[in-house]
This record gives C-alpha cells, sequence and structure tokens, in this order.
C-alpha cells in the first residue's frame, strides 16, 4: 500500500491515502489543485473544516456559502465561501448530491451518551473518537484551538428541513463509491475528520472509512461551471482571483 | 409556531435601553436574569452572540443548537447551546414566533459577493461586532465572531434545500426574551443592512430590557 503510494506520486504527481473510520487529519490543499473524497463502503460522513493556509483567521462560513448561494446544502456546482467573501473550494463534481453543512459535529457527550464507552485502555485503536475532539487535536497542529472551529460541512450526509423546521436524516444517502471533487481557489488548511454524523440514527459506533486523492488541475476558466452557477459566485472568484494578481 | 406572552413590567426592569439601527451592544446578563429584545418598529434583524462571561471561550453554537432541538429555527422553549454542550440561555417569551440562526451576520466582503462590488463600503453587522469587541478591552476578536443568532428575522428552507431571505413576519411590538443559564455576554449588532427585505430595507431601533 505505502509503496504503492510512493510509485504512485513518482509517475503521476498524485497523491492518495486511505482514512479508517473513526480517524482524522490536516493537511494543505494548494489553490489549483483537486482532492477526491470517496466513500468506500457507503453511508460514510466526513467533517470537513478549510482555512487559508497564508492567513488562518480567514475561514470557512457555513452562513456566507448558503446565503449567497441561496441554498441549505452543498452539491456541484457551488463553492465553499470564507468569512472574506472569498471562495476556498469549489465542488467541481459529485456523485452523492447532498452535502450537510447545519448540523455540526459530534463531541465527547454525544458519542458517550449514544455509545457508551471504549477508551484506549480497554479498546486500544477500536476506542471511540468524537469529531469535535478530533479537530480540536488537527487544529493544535496548526497553532489553533477550539475557539477556531466553526460550522463545519458534513460530507455525504444529508440532513433536510421540514415546513416546520423539523430536521430529517437521510439514510444511505451516500452508497459504496460516491465521491465529491474540491477544486482548491487558495491555499487551504483542509481538517477532516471520519466520525459519524451527529444525527446518524445508528445505534452503534460505526464511523466508515474514506479515500482521498490529490492531483494537480488548471484554474478555473472563465465559463466554469461553478463561477457562472450564480451571479454571487462571479463576484466571490473575482474577490478570490485579486488575492493571486 | 407557538406564541408566549411574558408577564415582566417594563417598570420593573433594572436596565431598558433602546438601541438605533446600526449600533453595537455588549453587555453582561447575569445567571438568572431576564433579557426582552423589543421590535419598536416592526422587521428588525438583530444579530446576535453569546458567551460564557467567565471563559468566552465557551460561546453560542447555531448548529449545536439546531441538532439539540432537531428543528432549524429558534422560539420559545429552545435552549441556546454553547460550544461545550451547556445551555447559555433558555427563550421563554416569543410574540414573533420564529427566529433564524443559519443567516448569518452582514459583512463588507459577504455584502460585495451578495449585492455587488460597490457594496463593500456600507455600513455592516460584522463592522459592529468588531467595534465593539475592538474596544471592550476583553480580549476578544475577530475569532471570536461564529455563526449568530438573527432575532426577527425569517430565512425559510424548504424540503429540497432552497433558501431564502423572505420578509419578516415580525411586527411593530413583538419581543422575543430569554433567561440567563449561566453569567454571559450578550453581544448585539442592530443590522443596518439596506439590500434585502431582512429588515424590510429599513432598518429601525430595537429596545433591550433587562429584569432579575
Amino acid at each position: 500500500m505505502i509503496e504503492s503510494n510512493i510509485a504512485e506520486f513518482e509517475d503521476q504527481n498524485t497523491w492518495t491515502d486511505e482514512i479508517p473510520g473513526g480517524a482524522h487529519t490536516s493537511f494543505v490543499m494548494r489553490r489549483n489543485t483537486i482532492l477526491r473524497v470517496i466513500d468506500l463502503e457507503g453511508a460514510a460522513n466526513v467533517v470537513a473544516l478549510f482555512y487559508n493556509h497564508d492567513d488562518k483567521l480567514e475561514r470557512y462560513n457555513m452562513a456566507d456559502t448558503l446565503k449567497a448561494q441561496h441554498t441549505a446544502y452543498l452539491t456541484k456546482g457551488l463553492v465553499c465561501y470564507s468569512d472574506m467573501g472569498r471562495i476556498l473550494c469549489s465542488i467541481t463534481e459529485d456523485s452523492c448530491g447532498w452535502h450537510d453543512t447545519i448540523c455540526g459535529m459530534t463531541d465527547a457527550r454525544q458519542v458517550h451518551q449514544k455509545y457508551g464507552d471504549k477508551t484506549y485502555h480497554n479498546a486500544h485503536n477500536n476506542m471511540h473518537r468524537n469529531a469535535r475532539d478530533s479537530v480540536i487535536v488537527e487544529l493544535c497542529k496548526w497553532g489553533m484551538g477550539k475557539i477556531d472551529i466553526v460550522p463545519n460541512v458534513n460530507f455525504f450526509s444529508k440532513v433536510f428541513v421540514d415546513n416546520g423546521g423539523d430536521l430529517h436524516f437521510k439514510q444511505n444517502n451516500s452508497k459504496a463509491g460516491d465521491f465529491v471533487d474540491l477544486r482548491f481557489e487558495m491555499n487551504t488548511l483542509v481538517i477532516l475528520a471520519t466520525c459519524q454524523h451527529p444525527l446518524d440514527p445508528n445505534p452503534n459506533y460505526a464511523p466508515k472509512p474514506i479515500r482521498i486523492t490529490a492531483r494537480r488541475t488548471s484554474s478555473a476558466g472563465r465559463y466554469d461551471f461553478c463561477r457562472m452557477s450564480c451571479p454571487e459566485n462571479k463576484r466571490g472568484f473575482y474577490n478570490t482571483e485579486i488575492l493571486f494578481g | 409556531m407557538a406564541i408566549i406572552e411574558s408577564d415582566f413590567m417594563p417598570i420593573d426592569a433594572v436596565y431598558d435601553k433602546v438601541l438605533p439601527a446600526g449600533e453595537s451592544w455588549l453587555h453582561e446578563v447575569k445567571k438568572g436574569q431576564v433579557l426582552r429584545i423589543l421590535d419598536l418598529e416592526g422587521n428588525q434583524a438583530v444579530d446576535t452572540l453569546f458567551y460564557n462571561a467567565h471563559d468566552p471561550s465557551e460561546r453560542y453554537s447555531a448548529v449545536d443548537t439546531i441538532r439539540a432541538q432537531n428543528n432549524l429555527y429558534l422560539t420559545s422553549g429552545s435552549q441556546l447551546l454553547s460550544s461545550d454542550g451547556n445551555t447559555l440561555l433558555t427563550i421563554i417569551a416569543d410574540t414573533c414566533g420564529r427566529h433564524d440562526t443559519i443567516g448569518g451576520a452582514c459583512s463588507a466582503e459577504s455584502n460585495s459577493v451578495r449585492y455587488g462590488l460597490e457594496k463593500k463600503y456600507m455600513h455592516n453587522c460584522r463592522d459592529s461586532f468588531l467595534h465593539a469587541l475592538g474596544h471592550c478591552g476583553c480580549h476578544m476578536d475577530k475569532r471570536d465572531l461564529t455563526s449568530n443568532i438573527n432575532f426577527f428575522m425569517n430565512v425559510p428552507v424548504t424540503e429540497d434545500g432552497a433558501l431564502t431571505f423572505a420578509d419578516g413576519i415580525s411586527g411593530s411590538g413583538k419581543y422575543v426574551e430569554m433567561r440567563a443559564e449561566m453569567d454571559v455576554y450578550a453581544l448585539i449588532s442592530n443590522c443596518p443592512q439596506l439590500n434585502n427585505p431582512c429588515n424590510a430595507y429599513n432598518p429601525t431601533p430595537v429596545r433591550l430590557l433587562i429584569w432579575n
């Protein structure tokens, strides 16, 4: 596995990684690269946060992302806005169709109440991990901490809202092999945690693995699908591109 | 939507202030005190954040509040949860019936995206928030601004995931009232937005009252 990853990187300038369920990681994606996130078994949930790597005060903003694009969820053609009116990444492909960003992530209390206690002491690396503590660990690696946590994306999970405002978690929203492509429009610190969605009705602790692959790409063209999906995004791309002159 | 009225009388309030549109307000509300926000002229949007007064790294969490009550909108009975999963305040009265918490605050930068590049220089809620934090001497800054509550604002979401900023459902004299469950800082921007119907294109003052 490891050897083939290195060979692939040397041959094609791409890298890949398989992230087990319940794990966390962080890395930098440069402008004009694409990250493909693949749900290997189905029913995955990927907690994601994005920060401008060059100025980490600038970060993903759920509210600005939703209201600029008149949507309550994410899918192909939409982009993830920062709090500075710029685009961190664009969703250029999506076989799944709906990614949640209004429900947040699990914390230690929720995971304990829902799944019981399983610590390293009695379960080693099969211990229960929660998304908030996973994200805090990754943020601390970059000199940040819990006050930098903002509402996150839950890739592959669908929660819709009925007329009364009640939330409904759609089971089996994502199938084995479903994927989403994120094209980065600025140098971005990516934080990922493969923890279950906080509204996942499954009573068992069963976080799912994903594969991520990264490759280079060209910048968004004048008639790029994400740029053209609404007038707001044309202005968002403009705000972003003047950063890079 | 449950309309619940309050028995508190303004004459008994220990704090009573009219906050003009475009102004910010940072104030401590002690555990057990009740804060009322009164929409004086109707359809105003009141952008609001709360912090644990003893440790502002614990702050209002819109997504945890939504998830825990399994409902997108805030009204009587809503517990406003913190990032650490504790209840900051509980809404105990509400004559409006529905308040938003996913629409966020307007900013110069988001105005430039949403309404036009030239709208960047209009007054906005984030500037009001930063003005208050910049003068408070409380060592808080932009990292302390997270997804806020928009009292009286109507942001309906449909089953197929469409989101709109709709005409307000509030009116002159409607109010929302909440009891602090711990000592909290309340940070308010009385929204100056002129580009969408969140405040009927006419930002107006609100009245803030506190009872012991």
